[in-house]
């Protein structure tokens, strides 16, 4: 076990500035407005630095600046823009307990998950990135036998990205390198709940970047976001977060006539069915942990399994054991690598998890574990804590229906593969869903049947760059991560070319 | 009686009167998702396109607020929450998207009960 010293004690791998100002062109400014706001870390609820408050005449700075280095950046050869990801990913890991620490004081994560899954990934991202762009081929199409139509992808140019904090530096990869490789310039606004781990990042790879082809707005959605999403100098948008704010974006977008990818969150189902439970095994331990899978990153996932489909024959048995395996969730210090599950992000969520366990109860669901806020005393006292909550209801409740974005599972029965589909499929969203048995027909089927863009089976919460994500239904447009991403920072150029020396005969 | 769907306490009642000075008439979008979802969007009147997927919930009357704010949300959305009553209060927090009380370091949400027989009657 190891406790790291909290950024701002002596012996910290960490040291947060006191404060941060816009990334634009390379450099840092100071907001125009000369405004700045406090950021408080979840895990004691105290501040440690101040961010620049953006405005529309930073973002406009900021376009200006990607504008003038969008057209060089695109240009260089895709084995140069591969290096340069290369390198990121290897300053990366060069400061990987660095990030970790920092990413996990800024939102309040278990740094055991920052060490093994957000910053690691976050590398694997860039090297994927790397390689797919160097292998990446255009396309010729023989019209006839003089006439030849050559399609080459070309970038968008200045993109927007607005990033949410559940996985600041991760999610922010997830944008940032496809956009790179694919030979775009960013404007990107971190979460005014999470500004601050991305400096970090920027302090070990903006010297590995060419100035202006990454820049960073901070500030609120309102006053910073919204002018970037508006903007008539960026040709896309890229936005993870809500549903009101994703139809908002998509607005502002048709006013541009730009393309928006959208990842606004899910329901997720994760189906049991009865032969999970026909050995007391490895399989069946695994299985275990893809319940509890729920608590994972605090339950703020947009792919957080948070609704939880038991076959009857097994319930009792399963969800016994499960209830027991919750139990065992270590909840703490964030900076101690034994900690399971840490500080939700902020005060807000916080209340608004609360306030969806109470219409919980209310509805009458039935709390199996947890259900209140978690006291931690000491530093701790003042972060926010939530404990892991099973509930068991009825797929109409409100709890089985809105994301909660809490450790907060909800979970119910069925008798059937019929009714564990329909149930699965009943909900507004379409972003993951779990999937398990040691039968092969019944998991291919029901991964096939559900309505989501990722159906985990037999395994839950791997992100591997090489795998698409990405919603159904009210869960977004677009996809993130595998190949495919780059075509949703490019567009097509297509010379259609004759090499016939006669004319086409019409005049 | 008469029966709402949605209602404010006191401290959203002040914070509207506060937001409507700096930015004129408001309108109201529940929003579901993931991250600052799941809670009320507060936006200048007009800002938000609602359409036929939405359902009006009720026009709030605010003291000091000249217009009434109307509130909105999915209609598919309404389908699962139809049965509860909804209060927007305000916690202190951070962020909520395009939200225009984010900036005074507070954040609306929504606080729900069960509609009673007597409510629902009245209000279908």
């Amino acid at each position: 076990m190891t406790t790291y010293a909290a950024p701002g004690e002596a012996g910290s791998v960490v040291a947060f500035e006191s404060r941060y100002d816009h990334f634009i062109g390379g450099e840092y400014v100071a907001p125009a407005k000369g405004q700045y706001f406090e950021n408080p870390t979840p895990v004691t609820g105290k501040v440690f630095t101040e961010i620049a408050r953006g405005t529309a005449e930073d973002v406009d700075r900021a376009v200006a600046a990607a504008t003038g280095a969008a057209a060089a950046w695109g240009r260089t050869a895709p084995a140069e823009r591969a290096a340069v990801l290369n390198k990121i990913a290897d300053a990366m890991e060069a400061n990987l307990e660095k990030l970790a620490v920092a990413e996990s004081w800024e939102n309040g994560k278990p740094v055991r998950e920052t060490l093994a899954a957000d910053i690691p990934l976050a590398i694997d991202h860039f090297r994927y990135f790397a390689g797919a762009i160097r292998a990446q081929e255009g396309g010729i199409s023989q019209i006839d036998a003089d006439t030849v139509a050559y399609h080459f992808h070309e970038p968008l140019g200045v993109v927007g990205q607005i990033i949410p904090w559940n996985f600041p530096i991760l999610m922010a990869t997830w944008k940032l390198a496809p956009a790179l490789a694919a030979g775009n310039a960013v404007v990107l606004k971190p979460a005014e709940q999470t500004p601050a781990s991305i400096h970090v990042l920027l302090s070990v790879i903006a010297d590995l970047i060419p100035a202006g082809v990454v820049n960073v707005v901070n500030g609120f959605g309102v006053e910073a976001g919204k002018p970037l999403a508006q903007h008539p100098g960026i040709r896309k948008v890229a936005f993870t977060g809500e549903t009101t704010t994703g139809r908002l974006i998509m607005q502002y977008a048709s006013e541009n006539i730009i393309p928006v990818t959208l990842e606004l969150g899910g329901k997720s189902p994760n189906i049991f069915f009865a032969d999970v439970a026909s050995a007391n095994d490895a399989f069946y331990n695994k299985a275990q942990e893809g319940f509890a899978m729920f608590a994972l990153n605090q339950g703020e996932v947009c792919t957080c399994p948070s609704r939880a489909l038991v076959q009857s024959a097994i319930y009792d048995q399963f969800m016994g054991d499960a209830v027991k395996r919750v139990g065992k969730i270590k909840q703490g210090n964030p900076l101690d690598t034994d900690t399971m599950i840490g500080a939700q992000a902020s005060n807000d969520q916080f209340e608004k998890i609360l306030s969806y366990i109470d219409i919980g109860k209310q509805e009458g669901a039935k709390v199996l574990a947890g259900g209140e806020k978690a006291e931690l005393g000491g530093d701790l006292a003042g972060g926010f804590y939530i404990q892991p909550t099973v509930f068991e209801g009825d797929n109409k409740m409100r709890i089985f229906q809105e994301e909660i974005f809490g450790p907060v599972v909800s979970v119910t029965r069925f008798d059937d593969y019929d009714d564990a589909i329909k149930t699965a499929n009943d909900t507004l969203y379409g972003l993951g869903a779990g999937v398990w048995s040691r039968d092969g027909n019944t998991a291919f089927r029901a991964g096939r049947d559900i309505q989501a863009g990722r159906v985990w089976t037999n395994c839950y919460h791997a992100y591997p760059a090489h795998a698409a994500f990405g919603g159904y239904k009210q869960s977004g447009i677009g996809r993130e991560n595998h190949k495919m991403m780059l075509d949703h920072y490019q567009q097509t150029k297509n010379l259609l070319v004759s090499y016939s020396p006669d004319a086409q005969g019409f005049f | 009686m008469t029966a709402n769907r949605v209602d404010l306490t006191e401290a959203a009642r002040a914070l509207l009167r506060k937001l409507s000075d700096q930015h004129g008439p408001l309108m109201f979008h529940q929003s579901g998702g993931c991250c600052d979802g799941s809670a009320p969007m507060c936006y200048p009147a007009g800002e938000f396109r609602t359409g036929n997927s939405d359902v009006h919930l009720g026009d709030l009357t605010v003291a000091g607020v000249p217009d009434p704010i109307a509130v909105w949300m999915s209609a598919a959305q309404f389908e699962y929450w139809k049965h509860t009553h909804l209060t927007i209060d305000v916690v202190s927090g951070r962020g909520s998207g395009f939200s225009l009380e984010a900036p005074e370091g507070v954040r609306f949400l929504i606080r729900s009960r069960l509609l009673t027989d007597e409510e629902l009657e009245h209000l279908t």
